[in-house]
């Protein structure tokens, strides 16, 4: 049984994985990685965050309508009083201490999952250019 | 279309394999009768990792992000040159303790996430220095993890002393579970033993094994971030936080294998399993495991004639569910839980000092003391 489920994965995996990549979805892809090693374990896998702890990032107006106050959370860190949702969030995110072009891959992740959709891809360059 | 297909596929998987946790029997309650209060005492601080107290009642206070605090007379204090910090993920200035005998040495431990050795990346190092006009003097790393990696998961690093003046401290597995924790030729989810000037004792258990971290005392951890000495017996326990699910409690014996992650009571944070057992032969069972997880920081066992209810007890910062987790151990068995100061915020850690009061450090917020209100 979990030999079929392989093949299949494989199967409907492998002509995607060969499709070329571009940029955006490369992006993405090393954006994810960074998201289960550095943000999971507070905003949880599917972005849901947890209630009244940690905010969401699927489908987190904060988050879509904010992108410049977004990376600066991410780069310096956030405090204070937060409102996403509609719901207040008085919490602490400690800096993550992500380089810059690792901030944009993360963003580019977050704000293309858990039915965000970003197509405005976010750059190095961009990310350098958030100050405190 | 292939991309629904695969998407159905994967869901279906995930279904199919959906791990059936079974929940910590005994379930945390809120107290009834509570006559406990807090007192802000050091107020304003982010991250406050670890805190040590000083012969005069002043507290050393580690920050995450790499400050090191004196808290004298009411007053903060910076202490200059602390130790060469790099804050990634969960890695920062982490925990710091007294050498048992300090009036006399004068020796401050410290472990922290540390780029030495010019690789990218860090590892978790222990060092120790003294405190001279508020400046760190006499610094020296005893032990540094290698190799360096830009992973941000897993740094463990508590410290703790036994009677016999020996330095134990924890290193998670690093975010990589499935290499280090295991195999004691890697560092990473171990706990480590070492003489208070660095040194390998020549009875630790993996002193004779070729190609061995010799400082290591037990491995198969996954991210231990309390520890402390029993009270009483003086053994060394610590917890740890399991994934989803799967935090435990563990009393660390010479070269003994805790199982982490060939046998769990956690799943992947996604819901996904990564082992289907529990229990092997060789493989150490925790004292207790939290389904679902507390995420568990910092550890205390209460003997302080202050707090006379409280005796023998254990006590958990949770930082997800925001309390203090009291469990109540009769014969290495837990038979109750309280939820003690719900919601006050990310409690980092919690300490019995000298002076017999407990002091709870809590993210955001700073370092509050439990009174107990006789009535
Ligand atoms: C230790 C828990 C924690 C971790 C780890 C963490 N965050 Fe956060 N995050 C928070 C909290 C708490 C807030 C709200 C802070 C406040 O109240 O001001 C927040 C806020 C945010 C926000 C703005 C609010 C929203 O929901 O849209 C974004 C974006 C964000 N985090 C992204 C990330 C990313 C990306 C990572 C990983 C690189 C990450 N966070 C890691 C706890 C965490």
């Amino acid at each position: 049984m979990k030999l079929y489920y392989t093949l299949i994965i494989i199967l409907t995996g492998l002509p995607l994985a060969l499709q070329a990549q571009s940029p955006l979805e490369k992006s993405i892809k090393r954006g994810s990685d960074l998201y289960e090693d550095f943000c999971v374990s507070c905003h949880m896998s599917y972005g849901q965050g947890i209630p009244n702890v940690y905010p969401p990032l699927a489908k987190s107006d904060f988050l879509m309508q904010n992108r410049k106050a977004s990376i600066k959370a991410i780069k310096y860190g956030q405090t204070g009083e937060i409102v996403v949702n509609n719901k207040p969030y008085i919490g602490y995110m400690a800096p993550p201490g992500l380089s810059d072009d690792e901030i944009a891959d993360v963003m580019n992740y977050i704000t293309n999952t858990w039915g965000n959709k970003n197509t405005k891809m976010i750059t190095e360059e961009e990310v350098s250019l958030v100050e405190k | 279309m292939r991309k629904s297909i695969s998407l159905l596929t994967l869901i279906l998987i995930t279904c199919a394999t959906c791990a059936q946790q079974t929940e910590s029997e005994i379930k945390a309650e809120s107290p009834v009768d509570f006559h406990y209060t807090t007192e802000l005492i050091v107020p304003e601080l982010n991250i406050p990792w670890g805190m040590a107290f000083l012969p005069d009642n002043s507290i050393l206070i580690t920050e995450k992000s790499g400050e090191l605090i004196l808290f004298k007379d009411n007053k903060k204090t910076i202490i200059q040159n602390p130790p060469n910090v790099y804050v990634r993920g969960q890695g920062g200035l982490l925990d710091i303790a007294l050498h048992p005998d300090y009036e006399n040495t004068g020796w401050i431990y410290m472990s922290y996430a540390s780029s030495e050795d010019h690789e990218e990346g860090g590892n978790t190092a222990l060092a120790r220095a003294k405190l001279n006009n508020n400046t760190l003097v006499d610094f020296e790393v005893l032990y540094k993890a290698e190799p360096n990696t830009k992973k941000g998961q897993h740094w463990g690093s508590r410290i703790s002393f036994d009677n016999d003046g020996h330095i134990y401290f924890s290193i998670g597995d690093r975010g990589n579970r499935d290499e280090n924790p295991q195999d004691i030729t890697k560092d990473g989810g171990k706990i480590y033993r070492l003489n208070d000037d660095g040194s390998i004792p020549s009875d630790n258990p993996f002193i004779n094994t070729q190609n061995a971290k010799k400082a290591i005392y037990s491995y198969g951890h996954r991210n231990p971030q309390g520890m402390t000495k029993h009270p009483v017996t003086g053994a060394i326990y610590v917890n740890e936080h399991g994934p989803k699910g799967g935090d435990e409690i563990n009393i660390i014996a010479k070269g003994k294998n805790y199982g982490w992650p060939v046998i769990s009571y956690g799943i992947n944070y996604n819901g996904t399993p990564f082992t289907d057992i529990t229990e092997r032969e060789g493989m150490e069972q925790p004292l207790f495991y939290w389904v679902p997880s507390i995420a568990p920081c910092g550890f205390v066992i209460v003997n302080s004639n202050f707090y006379p209810e409280w005796r023998g007890n254990f006590l958990v910062g949770s930082l997800k569910f925001q309390y203090l987790e009291r469990l109540v151990v009769e014969n290495n068995q837990v038979i109750k839980r309280e939820k003690l100061f719900e919601h006050i915020g990310r409690v980092r850690n919690i300490k019995q000092a000298p002076n017999g009061y407990l002091y709870m450090a809590v993210e955001g917020q700073g370092i509050f003391k439990i009174i107990p209100n006789q009535n």
